[in-house]
């Protein structure tokens, strides 16, 4: 037998693609977002409201990343936001070299903020670099309070938290869910994590995720 | 389900080496860090799987978990974290900083030889 040391790091594929797109959207001035869930928290319609609303404000483009159906992009075409499906044929997360076909697809010159919709999972998508300047990782209260305690992972990779449908509290109690639980497990892992209680149905509490991203797409574009 | 990505980028370096050293790989050895959540038994799984029919066909892996360390904000110790409790075992201070988390990595091959 004969042993071999390799010492060689097993992603570096796809690792050497995130440096690519992250230095290409540096280059550019361009702030991208990874935005990972689980499936059925609402990113989509977080997207499709805060496009609308910002329209005037910010111009995003979307790539969409699904198992199948261009479901989501044709949402996001409905705003008349630039959108680029990307099915993974069963694969669970989106992967770099599929975000730099994403981005060779969209008009990022025309761009200040490029959103990546991650495949719904919680799990595999935070292993993965795409060359995203930070992570939003959305919880709906629908799904429990102890996501971030039986999933770390994501809670402490993400810059931004997005608790969503807030609007299901109010309704009387359908729904059990801490919102004090979660910002306590959050932030024990992950003291900087911003924290926005959303309802992207109803509206509520988006202004305060819009004025973040408008400070982040400003930083990033008078970065020198 | 991510085991599966991984597993065909370990069977394309290690089959690489394989040719590059002309032998048969018989063993690889793995380390990875807390944030890269991978699961042995899928990824063992999903490597057999995918190694069968080629060079790396029953090729062991062996992998090592490593620990994530932190930084006590307050006592200035490194210490490992759990994240059921996640506080410095020196002073019990709960202001730490997370410190990077290992890469995945493929440490070693081992080679049939004669």
């Amino acid at each position: 037998m004969k042993k071999i040391e390799i010492g060689k790091k097993i992603l570096n594929k796809n690792e050497k693609c995130a440096i690519e797109n992250k230095s290409l959207l540096a280059e550019k001035k361009k702030l991208c977002l990874n935005m990972i869930s689980s499936p059925g928290s609402g990113k989509t319609t977080i997207l499709v409201r805060t496009i609308t609303e910002l329209k005037e404000k910010i111009k995003i483009g979307v790539i969409e990343g699904d198992i199948q159906t261009d479901i989501d992009a044709e949402r996001i075409r409905a705003t008349e936001a630039p959108a680029v499906q990307i099915n993974t044929e069963g694969a669970c997360h989106l992967s770099a070299v599929q975000i730099s076909r994403g981005l060779k697809n969209l008009p990022v010159d025309d761009l200040d903020l490029i959103i990546i919709e991650n495949v719904g999972n919680l799990v595999c998508p935070s292993a993965f670099e795409l060359g995203e300047a930070a992570k939003v990782v959305v919880l709906s209260v629908a799904e429990g309070d102890d996501k971030p305690a039986k999933y770390p992972g994501i809670f402490v990779k993400s810059k931004v938290l997005l608790i969503n449908k807030i609007d299901l509290l109010a309704s009387g109690g359908q729904v059990d869910f801490d919102i004090e639980r979660v910002k306590t497990d959050a932030r024990r892992l992950n003291k900087t994590i911003k924290i926005f209680p959303i309802s992207a149905k109803t509206g509520q509490g988006m202004a305060d995720w819009y004025d973040w991203l408008a400070k982040n797409v400003e930083q990033c574009r008078t970065r020198t | 389900m991510h085991e599966t990505m991984i597993a065909q980028s370990l069977l394309a370096q290690i089959s690489e080496e394989a040719a590059k050293q002309n032998a048969k790989p018989v063993a690889a050895k793995i380390s990875c860090g807390k944030l890269n959540t991978v699961n042995d038994e899928v990824l063992c799984f999903a490597f057999e799987a995918i190694a069968e029919g080629t060079l790396c066909q029953g090729v062991k892996l062996e992998i090592e978990h490593k620990p994530l360390h932190a930084k006590c904000k307050i006592c200035n110790s490194i210490f490992i974290i759990e994240f059921s409790n996640p506080q410095c075992e020196k002073c019990n201070g709960k202001e730490f900083e997370l410190l990077p988390d290992a890469p995945l990595i493929l440490e070693e091959i081992e080679f049939q030889t004669g």
